[in-house]
């Protein structure tokens, strides 16, 4: 098999490092060869940040650049606009609808554009988006929104809901385990 | 069963299974989690170092005393160590010890670029560079048998894309080295000039005796590999540039990987480069194996056609070399740049508005506070490196005794017990009349939350002395030393213009724990009652990123606000309620 490219971004806090790890999980247990890169460190900070995961028959390249992604999983908006170019002509991007201002809005440099979403949709690529958060609170806790946007990435892969399951109890505290269930099984039924 | 490793646990677990017994280390970016990772480990002793050059000699006195040893840092932190390093490669070692030095192309989260490569160069300290999780590894466990065998440490050169990336290993069984006899030989270990001679005619033969290895047997046990494929290209790279030409190349190119870096063979190179049309050397940073390769008259394109900064990619070398592109999409929406902020509830904050108030400035230093830096605080001048903010506002005082009342120093707890209080001593000593601010947040934050000497726990969670700041800045000579809560913004600006009024060094301790640590309690979020709000954007002004404008007016975001107050100090209509 080719190497397929999987992009998960968002903002610095939104716990994308959890959600890489369970998809870097599951990928394993399918059999695959698996690079999963990822920034630590100052970004973190609530700012912009990108997690890489690329899987197939044999991967070289931790990373993934402009036009390489199959899917982009966007845990924010406007994240979805700054990576989107990153993937393929026909790739699929699934997007969290919360938005969260940068710092270069709030102190008044920049402004948080509206019509993002649409503007996404017109760009060509095939456009799932979701209001995570709302989903998440529903599940049991706003933290637990990169589970529900797991889900709705599982259900667009080829990988069984078993392994998402098993990947699932392997990566998060079992005090947690349950909500974090919950949230996937709504992300994974989502129909949009 | 094959395990889904950062980098950087692929090097703890081969610390582990290659017997080591000592591991001492500062944090920093992106080395931190192989220490972190070795510590889970009960067979390795495991500490935070100070810095990195007691890491370093830690390690070394390990590894005279008999036992495999190891140190773990930053690029910049091998700066600090780098007087250890250079007579550590005379001395040798008895058990063997690897030196991990994670290097930062493209500066994720880091002050400079530096490239590592040459200071194996300039010490003669072998270096090797793996390529992934699984070389990350097997080439621990190696390096600890070259490291005996050739006498000498050994540094495991890695980058931000090998450190931070997960990648598939085989995990094996630890192999218990035991202690090393020890026997004193003061030939060998004391390093005074008529020994020292002796150790470094050792050393040069050393390199020539290595260069042999790296010719032939790395070549064997595929630490310097060939592959051959098309000829018309040939590829010079190591670690992740390896990986990005294979991206980009595959088949097209045939590839001389080199997993030693120091020394780098010559007739390994040369036979391969005279059976291909093109060679390209492949290097983030500097034009380390390019020079090499010129010094000894084999022609390669190199930095003539990439570039010294910043990280190489697949796509960066798709374009040069096979000069093709890929089609991208385009959204038509303005996107407003998101850096890196202080969280929402960060005890910094506060500090930083009290200094923005009253309008001084700040010499800063390395650490999640180096964010002051940014609007709309924007409350910092200058940063240099580990520490350098004490000495470095010494040295402002110094120039001219009028900036003593406008200027202070911000730092870390962590950065001060690193380096902070030699400047501090320095304040003392010579009489500077300086504000020296410690911003303790009871952690190191930046690289993760990793304990340190003035919290009162080590690597493993245990209880241990910690160091009293306030104890140790009036045995240094400083005396005038207070607390003050930085969510107490009238406190700090009080605490702040006195220190500066009086003609005395102090020491301000801005003391209140990263919002972050599981152990802090945050408050319910606060609300923003709509009907007091009257859009003055006070609240703006401390950079909070849990609080935007909507519909012209303050709101807060109830996933990102812990309950502070801080804001809630600047509204003059009482809308932020609790």
């Amino acid at each position: 098999m080719n190497t397929k490219s999987i992009m998960i971004v968002g903002v610095g806090g939104q716990g994308t490092l959890l959600a890489s790890r369970i998809l870097g999980a599951a990928l394993v247990s399918e059999g695959y060869d698996v690079k999963v890169s990822e920034v630590h460190g100052m970004s973190q900070r609530g700012g912009s940040v990108v997690t890489y995961v690329r899987y197939g028959d044999s991967v070289a390249s931790p990373i993934i650049e402009k036009g390489e992604a199959d899917l982009l999983l966007s845990f924010e908006q406007l994240e979805a606009a700054r990576w989107l170019a990153y993937l393929k002509t026909d790739g699929n991007l699934i997007v969290n609808t919360q938005t969260i201002d940068p710092m270069t809005v709030i102190s008044g440099a920049d402004v948080y554009p509206d019509g993002v979403i649409d503007a996404l949709r017109a760009s060509g690529a095939g456009v799932t988006a979701i209001d995570a958060l709302s989903l998440a609170v529903q599940a049991g806790s706003a933290k637990a929104v990169n589970v529900v946007l797991i889900g709705v990435l599982a259900a667009k892969t080829e990988i069984p809901k078993e392994t998402w399951l098993n990947a699932l109890r392997e990566t998060v505290p079992p005090k947690f385990l349950e909500m974090n269930l919950k949230a996937f099984e709504l992300g994974w039924s989502y129909k949009g | 069963m094959k395990k889904l490793l950062l980098g950087n646990e692929a090097v703890a677990r081969g610390l582990f299974e290659g017997g080591c017994r000592v591991a001492s280390s500062y944090p920093g970016t992106p080395s931190t989690e192989v220490t972190e990772c070795a510590a889970t480990y009960d067979d390795i002793y495991s500490e935070w170092a100070p810095n990195e050059k007691v890491a370093m000699e830690t390690a070394l006195g390990a590894s005279i005393a008999g036992a495999r040893s190891f140190c773990g840092m930053k690029h910049v932190g091998l700066n600090v160590a780098a007087d250890p390093l250079f007579t550590a490669s005379y001395t040798g070692v008895n058990a063997g010890m690897v030196i991990v030095v994670a290097d930062d192309p493209g500066m994720h989260s880091s002050q400079n670029e530096q490239d590592s490569r040459h200071y194996a160069l300039a010490s003669k300290t072998m270096m090797l560079e793996p390529a992934d999780s699984a070389e990350c590894l097997a080439f621990t466990k190696q390096a600890y048998a070259l490291s005996e065998r050739f006498d000498t440490p050994v540094i495991l050169r890695l980058t931000t894309r090998i450190a931070h990336s997960r990648s598939l290993c085989e995990l094996g069984e630890r192999e218990d080295a035991g202690v090393l006899p020890y026997e004193k030989n003061i030939a060998k270990n004391v390093m005074m000039p008529a020994m020292a001679k002796g150790r470094h005619v050792v050393v040069e033969e050393r390199v020539l005796k290595q260069t042999a290895w790296a010719e032939s047997e790395a070549v064997d046990a595929e630490i310097n590999k060939i592959e051959w494929h098309d000829k018309k290209i040939g590829v010079i790279s190591a670690g992740a540039c390896y990986q990005y030409a294979k991206e980009a190349l595959g088949d097209k190119a045939s590839y001389l990987k080199l997993g030693c870096v120091y020394p780098l063979p010559v007739e390994l190179i040369r036979s391969f480069a005279a059976e291909c049309e093109t060679v390209y050397v492949l290097e983030e940073l500097d034009d380390y194996i390019e020079t090499h390769c010129r010094k000894h008259g084999i022609r390669v394109i190199g930095k003539e056609a990439f570039t010294l900064q910043g990280e190489y990619s697949q796509t960066l070398i798709e374009k040069v070399i096979l000069g093709t592109q890929k089609p991208v999409l385009t959204v038509d929406v303005h996107v407003p740049g998101r850096p890196p902020v202080l969280c929402a509830g960060c005890p910094h904050r506060g500090l930083f508005y009290a200094l923005k108030k009253i309008g001084v400035t700040v010499s800063g230093d390395i650490g999640c506070y180096t964010l002051g830096a940014m609007q709309p605080l924007g409350m910092i001048d200058t940063v240099i490196c580990m520490g350098a903010s004490v000495s470095a506002l010494h040295g402002r005082n110094k120039a001219d005794p009028a900036f003593s009342g406008k200027s202070v120093a911000v730092i870390g707890d962590s950065t001060f017990i690193h380096s902070g209080v030699t400047g501090l001593i320095n304040i003392a000593y010579n009489q500077s009349n300086s504000v020296v601010i410690i911003l303790d947040n009871s952690i190191t934050g930046m690289t993760g939350h990793q304990q340190n000497p003035t919290t009162g726990l080590t690597i493993k969670g245990d209880p241990t002395s910690a160091v009293s700041l306030e104890k140790l800045a009036e045995a240094v000579g400083v005396h005038r030393v207070r607390v003050v809560d930085p969510y107490d913004l009238k406190e700090c600006e009080d605490a702040i213009r006195e220190e500066l009024a009086v003609d005395a060094p102090s020491l301000i301790i801005s003391r209140r724990p990263c919002a972050l640590l599981k152990k802090v309690k945050h408050n319910p979020p606060l609300k923003v009652n709509p009907d007091k709000c009257r859009s003055c954007r006070m609240c703006m002004r401390i950079g909070c990123p849990a609080i935007s404008f909507k519909d012209g007016k303050a709101t807060i975001d109830f996933t990102q606000c812990v309950g502070c107050n801080v804001c809630r100090q600047l509204c003059k209509f009482d809308a932020i309620e609790g």
